[in-house]
């Protein structure tokens, strides 16, 4: 093996990867299916498949890049309220308002995203906490704009002028979300195999060695952060544009610890790990709320508290086997 | 304009000893402990239920307080925490938010979601007069219980064996056990104090802040977490130092520009950490 083949080994290895894998194909299907089977449910698919988009957004910074991150929170409520204050502007189509408000996001990301780069795992738990936090409270003293705690209400219009998402679309406002999120999982799928994710990989793996083969960390940190804040973004413009609603919950700590959770249920580091996590906690905590309506964080920091003693790699592995062994089987009973 | 400095000293002071038992987590052990607030919602609860069913004086809960929120600290730490202490930051995080999120459902199954009332008693409210500044009797006890905490906590470290072991620990923690020293002992001791005087923390503070209620871990951790900010993970003085510039900031700011409201505290923890990532009053990079 010479060095020179080097690059072309890399461009095989990551072309292996980029291949679309059959379970994948099933995997995108089903979601199609549900949303049809079951119309009822379709406010709770919507919800899914956004936290899904949202812990997609996590993983990318927290999976990939190695950032632990308590204030994910920040960007999706960017985007909620870029969102929201677009459509009161005037702005009738949602999708403008979408890209806008990721772009918002993003940039806040970008921004931001230098004070990340010194500082210990505490360090950066803290001043991404705190900017979750400041711009909470920016957004509840700013009541001229945002409309403080009582929130902003807004009508999303039709999307393409064509598909209502408001409450009486919800299978459209599902499908909306749903486009969205697998045009966006698509981009970060590429994102990720490319020779920019492996290194941002790399870097997380050992940031000295990295360092040592000339990669430089600054630039690509702030880059997967700035584009994870516009995923975020993204799936908080949705939220408020399928919800028809924005308040101050959406810079909660409980949003960045939500989506946290949902992450390590699915498993970070691969970016379905997100998208099952959203499933299976929206769906407990669904099914745990209508049964004790008060009390249902206990049933999810009951199991995160198992998840961590026990091992996270050994149930976070097993879930995903077995989800890709249930996707598998879905496929072939569907061939 | 003295009487608010007076405030912010008092908040101040009981942020101090509601937090300095989470900077020692994180200064020994490098444990990243977001369960911390839950001790002192122990504590408050304690004393709430003491005061309002058993007719308890107030000052003889506190005891009661610091020894319930110390037991339940060291039974924790014996059972769970210490699995942890190798593991990543990360589980640690998630850990101890599943802590919280398991701590507040179960406050509010057995003693409900309204806030708890710690009253106290006649001879410490009201408030006087010195030389134009308002002093409230509740604020000066609330200053000389903390402020004789912090000195004791300063006399044990500084002047006993145990003290000199648990700063050698901070330092360094191999060198530490290399040396004969228990860390692992050590440490439980050090969880105890430190979760016991969050929860006297706790119900000094009830009375100040409305009460205990469930969502008292949530709301308070960002403040610990901001006192450990900026005072830096080592030493007393240093998170002293952070707990009355908070104590000060947020008093003075929530009454001079309550536009801005909580806005002014976050900053100011944001700009530290990017300053001096080790905290405004710590020794050095460590």
């Amino acid at each position: 093996m010479s060095a020179i083949a080097a690059p072309d080994r890399v461009a095989a290895h990551l072309n292996r990867g980029g291949r679309w894998r059959p379970f994948e194909i099933a995997f995108w299907l089903a979601i199609v299916a549900l949303i049809f089977a079951l119309p009822s449910r379709a406010l709770l698919i919507n919800e899914i498949l956004l936290a899904g988009l949202f812990a997609l957004s996590l993983d990318l910074v927290l999976g990939y890049a190695g950032i632990v991150s308590l204030g994910q929170a920040a960007f999706f409520g960017t985007g909620a309220y870029a969102a929201g204050i677009i459509a009161t502007l005037g702005v009738a189509e949602p999708l403008i308002g979408l890209v806008l408000a990721s772009v918002i996001a993003g940039l806040l990301g970008l921004i931001t995203a230098p004070l990340l780069l010194r500082g210990s795992d505490l360090t950066r738990l803290m001043v991404t906490l705190g900017v979750a936090l400041l711009l909470g409270e920016l957004a509840n003293r700013n009541e001229w704009i945002t409309g403080g705690a009582d929130g902003l209400s807004l009508a999303a219009k039709p999307v393409l002028g064509l598909f209502p998402i408001d409450f009486t679309g919800q299978r459209n406002a599902s499908l909306y979300s749903l486009a969205v999120l697998f045009a966006l999982f698509v981009a970060a799928r590429r994102l990720v195999q490319s020779p920019f994710g492996l290194s941002v990989r790399a870097l997380k793996e050992n940031p000295l060695r990295a360092n040592a083969l000339g990669v430089s960390a600054a630039r690509r940190l702030i880059a997967i952060y700035g584009i994870a804040a516009a995923y975020a973004g993204a799936s908080g413009a949705l939220v408020a544009q399928t919800t028809g609603l924005v308040s101050l919950d959406v810079f909660d700590f409980h949003r960045s610890a939500d989506v946290m959770l949902m992450l390590i249920i699915g498993g970070p580091g691969y970016l379905y790990g997100g998208l099952i996590g959203a499933a299976f906690f929206i769906a407990l905590k669904d099914g745990v709320a209508s049964a004790t309506p008060e009390y249902w964080e206990f049933w999810i920091g009951l199991p995160l508290v198992v998840l961590v003693l026990v091992g996270r790699e050994r149930i976070g592995g097993f879930i995903a086997r077995w989800a890709r062994r249930a996707a598998l089987l879905a496929m072939r009973g569907a061939a | 304009m003295l009487t608010i400095l007076f405030d912010g000293v008092a908040y101040g002071m009981l942020l101090f000893v509601l937090a300095c038992g989470l900077s020692v987590t994180l200064g020994l052990m490098n444990f990243v402990n977001l369960a911390h607030g839950a001790f002192a919602m122990a504590g408050g609860y304690a004393a709430a239920i003491l005061i309002n069913r058993y007719g308890v004086p107030f000052l003889a809960t506190l005891p009661v307080a610091f020894a319930f929120a110390a037991f339940i600290g060291v039974a924790l730490e014996r059972s769970l925490y210490r699995r942890l202490y190798g593991a990543s930051h990360l589980d640690q995080v998630l850990f101890t938010i599943g802590l919280v999120f398991m701590a507040m459902p179960i406050a509010n199954y057995f003693l409900g979601d309204q806030p708890q009332p710690v009253r106290v008693p006649a001879f410490l409210s009201g408030r006087f007069e010195i030389a134009g500044i308002g002093v409230g009797v509740y604020r000066l006890f609330v200053i000389a219980v903390c402020g004789a905490i912090a000195g004791g906590l300063q006399a044990f470290l500084i002047g006993t064996r145990f003290g000199a072991q648990l700063r050698a620990a901070v330092d360094d923690r191999r060198v530490a056990s290399g040396l004969g020293v228990n860390v692992d002992r050590l440490f439980a001791v050090t969880f105890a104090i430190g979760s016991g005087l969050a929860g006297l923390g706790g119900a000094l503070a009830a009375d100040m802040v409305g009460g205990v209620d469930p969502s008292f871990p949530v709301k308070f951790m960002v403040s610990f977490l901001i006192v450990v900010a900026i005072g830096g993970s080592n030493g007393i003085v240093g998170s002293l130092l952070g707990a009355l510039l908070l104590g000060i900031l947020d008093v003075a700011g929530k009454y001079y520009v309550p536009s801005i409201g909580a806005f002014i505290i976050y900053a100011v923890m944001i700009a530290t950490l990017i300053v001096r990532p080790q905290g405004l009053f710590s020794r050095g990079g460590r």
